[in-house]
């Protein structure tokens, strides 16, 4: 039998916007299974951020339930969000998010600093074996003001691989990178998500959307589109069809 | 987290702004350091007062004329009395527990002898003088009894006076003339220094009390009468028994208040040090309030740096930060600045009431308790106005806070 990661019943939220009651996201059912690799798109205002949240164990649903690998998460404490955040989830944000005039490697060595369980024993080899693993292993005691966007997102990929988590969520991950770049980035998921790490993503770009294996396209904060890709787009090809072309126009 | 981790971070973000955080310590420093070298000041004076009150001489009684609470209370007017010599006669005869008595005749005059002439101080007593004040002669001799009863024109120069009149010679076996009286110098006194109103103490010439009486102070009174007791134990008895005495001796009814008072070291190590203590209050408290800016200062800097740093906290708090962990973290920022503010804020004061002690005549004296309590001082301002920032810190949403630009 299949782990299933993420399970959601009738997952609702309502935002209060004075007195009126804005809904953001209204019974959605997913359920997402360990070692899938999900593109979830759709329109600002559809309610993928929201929907990101919630997953993400940033903000709590209105109604309804929110299984995380196994976890009932709908009666958790504020503590609890914090520590499963911690356990269970690798954030991946547009902006990188990484902490300034801080190194790549304590950037990375952040989450653990904040793991109550010591799930990790050496944590300073972890942090450095992760670093490794987004080719960045010469780049550890740069700052990220000396550290392309690429780089930077590829250390912000280290640190949601840290602590072993779950999942990776990663919110419009390519956003501030240039379209190679952002095939590099992808080029890491895949990669990633080969090793058997389960990655979902929030995009609006279709052809971005396509390096994933699932899409689930959302519309006024419905699930309308739920769906398997047929002819996936392989990362490692793309990034030589580019080169190739560069090559040509030189 | 781990106290070491907490305090590593602490200490980074502390360190990665260095000059924002050294401007913050400043208040701190500036505050500590003041409190701690007023406070010094304070003591230093206090500690000079009682060193100059002990150098009074020790078990010192002093009876002066006219009663403490002088004013229109006491409508007799004219009942004003001073002494006379058989006040100082009958105490020296009834009193038992009197070690010494002196009564001091006061006269200032003009000088002239050796080099020039001098204003002076001249103090008629008896020989037991001496002893009562704790003064040794520097060279010669005293005068005696004898001396007094036959009213002999000598006297003894303190050495403000030989430094004036006798600058390159020997005074003694000399002749000065004071108010055109001749008087042979029989000896020279030890120096004593400054007494504990500033003036000096051996800006004097001591003479027997009848001479002066006679031939300088002309007419006037006794203007007090010292009297050493045996013991500092024996001084509360001792004043009881010359109360009598004095009562007796003025014919003073049952129900009349007395037209003298007496005084010990006490009431004026009280009063000294009383006003010195209320000056180091004084002194403290305004140094205390720019500690409390200092910390003033600290919350406005930290309140600053979480508004800055609002997309760091979102950051921790999205990869599982509680809110008591980013409450501890701006907590731990604070206090390590307060408390480091603090060290080099004592450390200041070190070097501030060294300078005093040897560049200028201010003595400064550093309690080691007075270093505790600004030590504690900063560390709970730390706290006090740490808080407030970090409290805010700790109640961001994360995903606000993420968003925040």
């Amino acid at each position: 039998m299949e782990n299933i990661i993420i399970n959601t019943k009738d997952l609702t939220k309502t935002y209060k916007v004075g007195d009126i009651d804005v809904p953001a996201l209204k019974h959605v059912n997913l359920s997402i299974k360990q070692g899938e690799f999900v593109a979830i798109m759709g329109a600002s205002g559809s309610g993928k951020s929201t929907l990101m949240n919630l997953l993400g164990c940033l903000d709590m649903p209105t109604s309804g339930e929110y299984f995380l690998d196994g976890h009932n998460t709908s009666k958790m404490s504020k503590n609890e969000y914090a520590d499963i955040r911690n356990q269970k989830i690798g954030f991946v944000f547009q902006g990188f998010n990484l902490l300034p005039r801080t190194t790549a490697l304590e950037n990375v060595e952040l989450p653990l600093m904040y793991d109550r369980v010591d799930k990790i024993k050496d944590q300073h080899k972890q942090a450095i074996e992760a670093l490794k693993r987004v080719g960045l292993g010469d780049r550890m005691h740069h700052i990220p003001s000396q550290l392309s966007g690429g780089q930077q997102q590829r250390v912000a990929i280290a640190r949601a691989l840290v602590n072993e988590p779950a999942m990776i969520l990663a919110d419009e991950p390519t956003g501030n990178l240039d379209s190679r770049t952002s095939v590099e980035v992808f080029n890491l998921f895949q990669k990633l998500n080969e090793e058997g790490i389960t990655v979902v993503m929030v995009t609006h770009e279709r052809d971005f959307a396509s390096f994933a294996k699932r899409i689930v396209e959302m519309r006024d904060g419905r699930v309308i589109k739920d769906y398997f890709i047929k002819d996936r787009l392989n990362a490692e090809e793309e990034l030589k069809r580019i080169e190739a072309e560069a090559t040509i126009e030189e | 987290m781990k106290a070491k981790v907490i305090l590593k971070v602490a200490t980074k973000s502390i360190l990665k702004s260095r000059l924002r955080s050294l401007l913050t310590a400043l208040g701190i420093i500036i505050g500590v350091a003041a409190v701690v070298v007023m406070v010094a000041i304070g003591d230093g004076a206090q500690l000079k007062v009682e060193q100059q009150i002990a150098s009074l001489g020790t078990n010192l009684i002093i009876i002066t004329p006219g009663a403490s609470n002088t004013g229109g209370v006491r409508g007799g007017a004219g009942t004003f009395n001073r002494f006379t010599f058989d006040d100082v006669d009958k105490i020296t005869t009834q009193s038992t527990l009197a070690k010494a008595v002196s009564p001091v005749v006061m006269a200032r005059a003009q000088v002239i002898g050796g080099i020039g002439n001098w204003f002076t101080m001249v103090q008629g007593v008896s020989p037991d003088y001496l002893d009562i004040r704790e003064w040794p002669l520097e060279s010669g001799e005293f005068f005696t009894e004898r001396d007094v009863t036959s009213r002999n024109k000598v006297c003894v120069l303190g050495t403000d006076v030989v430094k004036n009149l006798f600058p390159n010679e020997d005074p003694i076996g000399q002749t000065i003339r004071i108010r055109s009286v001749p008087f042979k110098v029989i000896g020279v006194l030890t120096s004593k220094g400054q007494s504990s109103v500033g003036t000096s103490n051996d800006d004097v010439i001591l003479a027997p009390s009848r001479t002066v009486l006679d031939r300088l102070a002309g007419g006037k009174f006794i203007s007090s009468i010292q009297v050493s007791a045996q013991s500092s134990e024996k001084i509360p008895a001792t004043i009881e028994e010359l109360k009598g005495i004095m009562r007796e001796a003025h014919k003073l009814t049952q129900g009349e208040a007395d037209d003298f008072t007496i005084r010990d070291q006490s009431d004026i190590t009280e009063a000294a040090t009383e006003t010195s203590r209320v000056l180091t209050i004084l002194l403290a408290s305004v140094a205390g309030v720019s500690l409390v800016v200092g910390g003033i200062g600290i919350m406005n800097i930290m309140l600053v740096s979480v508004t800055e740093r609002t997309r760091e906290i979102g950051i921790r708090l999205s990869i599982g930060a509680r809110s008591s962990d980013i409450l501890i973290q701006f907590l731990t920022e604070a206090i390590v600045l307060s408390l480091t503010g603090g060290i080099i804020g004592v450390l200041l004061s070190f070097l501030i009431t060294y300078l005093l002690n040897h560049y200028t005549d201010q003595a400064a004296y550093i309690k080691p308790q007075v270093i505790m309590i600004a030590f504690g001082f900063a560390g709970a301002i730390g706290i006090f106005f740490g808080f407030y920032p970090a409290r805010k810190a700790a109640g961001l949403n994360p995903i606000d806070a993420l968003r925040y630009e």
